[in-house]
């Protein structure tokens, strides 16, 4: 303890000279005299100071959770312990859960316009949490399964005036087709090569829609996309807003539900063993090509899903919502989240959409913050926020022991 | 070995290059129901190499790879994917051990069960009353093959929390769990201190008479090569040099000399 604060002085002594002419000499050349800022002075000190402590301390907590972990030792945090037990995860869930449906009522359209985007990238961020935390195969071009979702609606509605409850199904089944069309040449690679290959699909992705005027209009993209009916009727825009709102918080639901469900299925360890160790997985039994393809596939379904809902709450889209920078903004979602946790996923996406958008102040710095966060994060957390939670089951065995655990 | 015993797998000639280099050259060996079979030798001598050319890991460049499961008709394994091998009934694992190590032990185990159950995506999702039979028998039956080799005091432990030894052991139950009727082990007992050996030892010949699994295993520790297997092969320079019982190795020149190096003799 004592150690760091000597320390932490050194640093602040240092980045006090370091600064110094910068922050505190300025001279004016107009009137010939040089003004001493003093007070930057003080405020490098103190501001250096206190971030190399900060820096020091989460440091050595870092260190002490490996060497308890290294000792065999239980590693779980606090927030973990509570989210294993069973009772609290219930009534946290119904809390959660009134509030989230009082939300719109409370909030006006601005809020649940904010709220319905945080909802589709938790979708998204749990989509691609199949293929990238569950299966381990990073893909930085998942956005074109959002865009192949977002241009169904968009074109079948111009064309076809089809309406959005017919279309969701249709554009999930699309984004399914992609990705099982985009995993075969993509099953033999690994790492490095996966993530340029599938980087490059989102790109061609983007370049083909704002290129091939005749399907997509190009890069003005389409207007006047139908908002979901209910039950025939227009609705006016704030309540349309609050509909929307409603079937996403539907939708995120449902993908709850199903992406739980398979991830602890027979199905689900089979991503995870193949995230694992590829070479153990096959030599397990375990068909390669078909646990990728079905990773994809049931990743990008999601995309395609709620691309849909985009389009609709939108009313217009264009190449230009579908960039490397979404994928990207999703890939740090499950990164950031914890990968393979849903509840993690959750959090980060919360995290990393709402705050932005609350935080329009510092607009100028949102990506700085962004990249300074996500840096942090990988120093001092890199298993993200929810960390594997492991997952126990109910056993009698032959031996007179009954108890698990 | 008078009575006539029914072979399991027939290496006939195997070669296997890797650009220049011949890792293992035209060996021939066999496998019959209820033996302990050793495959020895200096390090890189080509015995990991062979077992993955046997496993589908390699496709060999030379050989005949043959399984003649019992009561089935024989197959040839050359070309086929790891996991049709190990479908057919063959399991391994690994000399550097390669568990999931982000699984729980339990997990670990049910991963094996994985060819020999069936949910799929969309029961998986529905989960049904036999999805969840399904599940149970995975799990239940995974527990199991942990009380047999020990770990199940672990089940619920991540598999990379476990010693060394414990993990060696997990590794074969995970295999055990794809219901081989012949297993190959890969140096089950390195890093293992003499009482876990002797511990393997006891847990390899359980396996090989209680569960009716065959056993190949490659193996630096002499001691135990020579206590439970029969017979042994021994390669050197990827080359078969030697076939036999354990006395016969033991007395045979030529393997002495790949062991000890040809100063010794002169
Ligand atoms: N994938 C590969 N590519 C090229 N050469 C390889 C490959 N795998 C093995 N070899 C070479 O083949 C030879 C045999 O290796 P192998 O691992 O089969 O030996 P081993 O008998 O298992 O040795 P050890 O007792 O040390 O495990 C070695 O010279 C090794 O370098
Ligand atoms: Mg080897």
């Amino acid at each position: 303890m004592l150690q760091d604060f000597k320390k932490s002085i050194l640093v602040s002594i240092w980045f006090v000279f370091l600064t110094f002419p910068l922050m505190v000499v300025r001279v004016n050349t107009m009137d010939q005299v040089v003004i001493w800022r003093w007070m930057n002075l003080v405020w490098v000190a103190i501001g250096s100071f206190i971030l190399s402590y900060l820096w020091r301390y989460m440091l050595s907590r870092k260190q002490a959770r490996t060497k308890v972990a290294e000792e065999g030792g239980d590693t779980r945090t606090k927030l973990q312990l509570l989210l294993e037990d069973m009772n609290f995860r219930y009534k946290a869930m119904g809390v959660i859960l009134v509030l989230i449906l009082i939300f719109p009522l409370v909030f006006d359209t601005y809020q649940s316009t904010i709220m319905i985007s945080a909802l589709i990238y938790v979708v998204l961020g749990l989509g691609l949490n199949i293929s990238v935390g569950l299966a381990g195969l990073l893909d930085l071009g998942y956005v074109a399964f959002f865009g192949v979702g977002a241009y169904t609606y968009a074109l079948l509605n111009h064309h076809f005036d089809l309406g959005f409850w017919i279309t969701l199904p249709i554009g999930g089944v699309l984004g399914c087709l992609l990705g099982v069309v985009l995993g075969f040449p993509i099953l033999r690679l690994r790492g490095d090569y996966l993530a340029i290959v599938t980087l490059g699909f989102g790109m061609i992705f983007k370049v083909v829609m704002e290129n091939w005027d005749a399907l997509s209009f190009g890069p003005s993209g389409i207007a006047n996309i139908d908002r979901p009916s209910f039950f025939g009727m227009d609705l006016s825009l704030a309540n349309s807003t609050i509909y929307i709102y409603y079937i996403m918080i539907a939708m995120v639901i449902f993908t709850i539900l199903i992406t739980n469900r398979l991830k602890n299925s027979r199905i689900g360890r089979a991503w995870i063993a193949l995230r694992e160790d590829e070479i153990a997985c096959v030599a397990m039994g375990i068909d390669m090509a078909k646990t990728k393809l079905s990773a994809y596939a049931l990743g990008a379904f999601w995309a395609g899903m709620v691309g849909v809902l985009f389009a609709s709450k939108t009313t217009f889209i264009n190449p230009a919502s579908f960039t490397f920078m979404e994928s990207a903004i999703i890939l740090s979602i499950v990164v950031l989240g914890g990968m393979g946790s849903i509840l993690g996923v959750i959090l980060g996406a919360f995290i990393l959409i709402l705050l932005p958008e609350y935080m329009r102040a510092f607009s100028e710095y949102r990506m700085l913050a962004f990249g300074a966060a996500m840096v942090l994060m990988m120093i001092f957390r890199p298993q993200g926020i929810i960390s594997n939670l492991r997952q126990t089951y109910e056993y009698k065995g032959t031996k007179e022991k009954t108890d698990n655990g | 070995m008078a009575e006539k015993k029914h072979k399991l797998l027939e290496v006939k000639g195997l070669t296997m290059d890797f650009g220049g280099l011949r890792a293992v050259d035209s060996v021939s060996l066999e496998v019959h129901e209820g033996e302990i079979a050793a495959l020895i030798g200096p390090n890189g001598a080509g015995k990991t190499t062979f077992f993955n050319c046997v496993t589908g890991i390699y496709n060999p460049t030379k050989g005949d790879i043959l399984l003649h499961p019992k009561g089935l008709e024989t197959r040839r394994l050359n070309g086929l994917k790891p996991n049709k091998v190990t479908e057919m009934g063959l399991a391994r694992t690994f000399q550097n051990i390669r568990l999931f190590s982000d699984m729980t032990v339990l997990e670990n185990v049910m991963i094996g069960r994985h060819c020999r159950t069936k949910s799929g995506i969309f029961r998986s999702i529905v989960r049904g009353k036999a999805v969840l039979e399904e599940e149970q028998f995975i799990v239940e039956s995974s527990y199991q093959l942990l009380e047999k080799v020990g770990l199940e005091d672990f089940a619920n432990e991540f598999s990379k929390n476990l010693p060394y030894g414990a993990q060696r052991r997990l590794e074969i139950a995970r295999a055990m769990a794809t219901d081989p009727f012949l297993l190959l082990l890969d140096e089950p007992a390195a890093g293992m201190n003499p009482q876990e050996t002797s511990d393997l030892d006891q847990l390899i010949c359980k396996i090989s008479t209680e569960e009716q699994i065959a056993i190949l295993l490659i193996e630096h520790d002499m001691k135990l090569v020579m206590n439970i297997s029969n017979p042994i092969y021994v390669m050197e320079y990827g080359k078969k040099i030697a076939e036999g019982s354990p006395q016969e190795i033991k007395d045979n020149p030529k393997v002495i000399e790949a062991y000890l190096g040809e100063e010794v003799d002169a």
